[in-house]
């Protein structure tokens, strides 16, 4: 009964102060639509970043040899792209790393391990159309996956294709594009610096990754690639290898190190190779990410806090102003609780209401671009901004409330 | 006259501090008030009738004496129990009328009902019953500020009867109200009285002084005078 009373003489009073009202919760609204939009933003650019990641595969190990060219140069994930000729020659990665990889005994965490070698600066033609792919790599099938590359038409290489020497090629979409143009490659025939090689499956767009086109590849057997291309050797550019699943990254990747260490002879603690892990990565980013997240909503929780001032400042003034009427209340029985739950339901029902259409401006801003990123509004961050809007309420409402139930009857009914 | 008085002040005092200087505003007032009487307390303007007044109606506790208010010793209570008491003993009616702003008559007379915690129900059918006991029937859902003085002033003893108090408390009803107004508002209280409601009322003037069964007068925190215009029995009836 008090509560429908007072939500009655609330509303009254913030109906009588149109302007006022509306200028009161502005800062509210202000305050719960940049919390929600913001942490969106945040969220958003931290979802974008994870798909790029994830594109490059969640689970992948790469071993990169340390002397001469390796880390960064490639950029992270498939690495090692570089078209320097004489890389090959300076790689401290052999084939007897990776069967020392291959050894469950040494790498019981590993799902796959795919020697990889890159063929520089290649040329391939087809009908007279000629293209130099960014990238030309040799490999064994699990490649495919450790890296997540999809097949969008034929197939990928089979193991049969490594053992066979089999002179067969599965190609990015950059290059199908640029040698095929709208036609089918499957079942085509290109030539590689001169060597025959049938295309045999189309991968999936990853897209780009920095300023690299991850699309622009061709994937040949490493048998193939080295006998026609580079020349046989016992060394490779990388290891590329895939953890059996996400929890063990780090295990496969300790396992790695002890193996190379072990089978490169090393005693010093000083290893010639580096492990790229793809999911320490993504836990960095996720959590600088997150730091950025929290930093953004923090900038938003200031404005909310400076919403509540609003809030209690207006109260002070409704409370002065109706003096009169408390001292009124008073005098015919109203007891403190009355006159606090009076002006505490004003308050609580400005800062909601200012609340309330903040989510729906903060969710209705959240649906545009914001500086480029795709906002992702989180149900977390729309329940605590509303949730902190009437807490605000409470909180700065209840100073003013308790002057006004602490009048003294008489001193009020003077007020003029 | 009944052997226990409605309304009992013995030995009264207070005294406020007015800046630097301290007002005695009552010196010592010995008061009785029975039931059914219709009481003018006289003065002129610093003779301490509104201080009594604030003290009758438990707005204010007096400094010495006690307070009896149909028995009960107001002396020692707290601010929320004091409320409660106002509510459901005393009917105020202020000068300046004094109704909530923006809430009609209806809303207004229902008010103490609401601190009583008197159901919505009831509360809408004594309302209306009060104000058509003041003769505004048709005026309940009138805001103060579409009412005339007079209304005003009846919406505002509505009020006070609402809950059935034991005392009625006047402070200057006719103040600002023109002579017919005045006219209206008194008889309103005559009749109030003649149904034995007992009620004081505070005025300095004679003409509205008349109309009481007793007058009290007032100087410098004292009564100088008591004398009663109509016997008791005669309004109890």
């Amino acid at each position: 009964m008090i509560v429908v009373e007072s939500l009655r003489i609330a509303v009254q009073g913030i109906l009588a102060n149109r302007l006022r009202s509306l200028l009161t919760m502005l800062g509210v609204l202000i305050g719960v639509a940049a919390v929600i939009i913001l942490v969106a933003v945040g969220t958003g650019s931290s979802v974008a970043v994870q798909k790029q990641l994830q594109a490059l595969g969640t689970n992948v190990l790469t071993v990169f040899s340390a002397r001469g060219f390796g880390f960064g140069r490639g950029g992270f994930g498939g690495g090692g792209r570089s078209t320097i000729g004489t890389q090959s020659r300076t790689t401290g990665l052999t084939l007897k790393d990776v069967t020392a990889l291959r050894n469950r005994q040494n790498a019981p965490d590993l799902k796959s391990v795919n020697p990889v070698v890159n063929a520089p600066a290649v040329t391939a033609t087809y009908q007279g159309a000629s293209y130099q792919p960014g990238q030309f790599v040799g490999t064994t099938p699990g490649y495919f996956e450790a890296e997540n590359w999809q097949l969008a038409a034929g197939r990928l290489l089979t193991d049969d294709d490594v053992r066979n020497h089999a002179a067969v090629v599965v190609l990015g979409p950059t290059v199908v594009q640029n040698l095929f143009g709208a036609a089918s490659p499957l079942g085509q025939t290109i030539a590689v610096n001169g060597n025959q090689f049938q295309v045999v499956g189309v991968l999936e767009s990853k897209g780009n990754q920095g300023l690299q086109d991850q699309d622009d590849i061709g994937i040949a057997p490493i048998t193939t690639v080295q006998s026609v291309l580079t020349g046989v050797s016992g060394s490779v550019n990388q290891i590329v290898t895939e953890a059996a699943s996400s929890k063990v990254t780090t295990a496969a990747q300790n396992e790695i190190t002890s193996t190379l260490l072990s089978t490169h002879k090393i005693t010093d603690g000083q290893p010639d190779f580096q492990v790229l892990n793809q999911a320490s990565l993504i836990s960095s980013s996720n959590a600088s990410r997150h730091t950025f997240t929290v930093l953004l909503g923090a900038v938003a929780a200031i404005s909310l806090l400076v919403g509540g001032i609003g809030v209690m400042n207006i109260m002070l003034v409704t409370v002065t102003e109706r003096t009169r009427e408390i001292g009124i209340r008073k005098a015919i029985g109203a007891r403190r609780i009355h006159i606090v739950s009076q002006f505490m339901v004003e308050a609580v029902l400005l800062s909601m209401l200012g609340g309330l259409i903040g989510v729906a401006a903060g969710i209705g801003g959240s649906r545009f671009t914001i500086v480029g990123v795709k906002p992702v509004v989180e149900t977390y961050s729309v329940v605590l901004a509303f949730g902190v809007s009437a807490l605000v309420g409470l909180v700065f409402g209840s100073y003013p409330a308790g002057r006004a139930a602490a009048l003294r009857p008489i001193e009020a009914l003077r007020y003029e | 006259m009944s052997a226990r008085p409605l309304i009992a002040l013995r030995g009264v005092t207070k005294s406020y501090a007015m800046g630097t200087q301290v007002v005695h505003a009552l010196r010592g007032i010995t008061l009785g008030v029975a039931a059914g009487d219709f009481v003018a307390i006289m003065g002129a303007s610093g003779s301490g009738k509104s201080t009594l007044m604030h003290i009758l109606g438990c707005l204010d506790l007096p400094d010495r004496g006690y307070y009896l208010l149909d028995g009960l010793d107001v002396r020692y209570l707290e601010d929320d129990e004091l409320a409660t008491i106002r509510n459901r003993k005393i009917g105020f009616v202020f000068q300046s009328f004094n109704l909530v702003p923006r809430t009609n008559a209806l809303q207004n007379v229902e008010l103490p009902l609401i601190y009583a915690g008197v159901r919505q129900r009831e509360r809408r059918v004594r309302a209306f019953r009060a104000l058509k006991r003041v003769g505004l029937a048709d005026r309940v859902y009138h805001l103060p500020s579409e009412l005339s003085g007079g209304q005003q002033q009846r919406v505002a003893i509505a009020r006070a009867l609402v809950t059935d108090p034991a005392v009625v408390l006047a402070d200057e009803p006719t103040g600002n109200l023109d002579t017919h107004s005045t006219d209206e508002v008194l008889e309103v209280f005559a009749d109030l009285n003649a149904e034995g409601r007992t009620i004081v009322l505070i005025t300095h003037e004679n003409e509205v002084a008349s109309r009481a069964g007793r007058v009290v007068r007032l100087r410098d925190g004292l009564v100088v005078a008591d004398e009663r215009l109509r016997s008791l029995i005669e309004v109890v009836a």
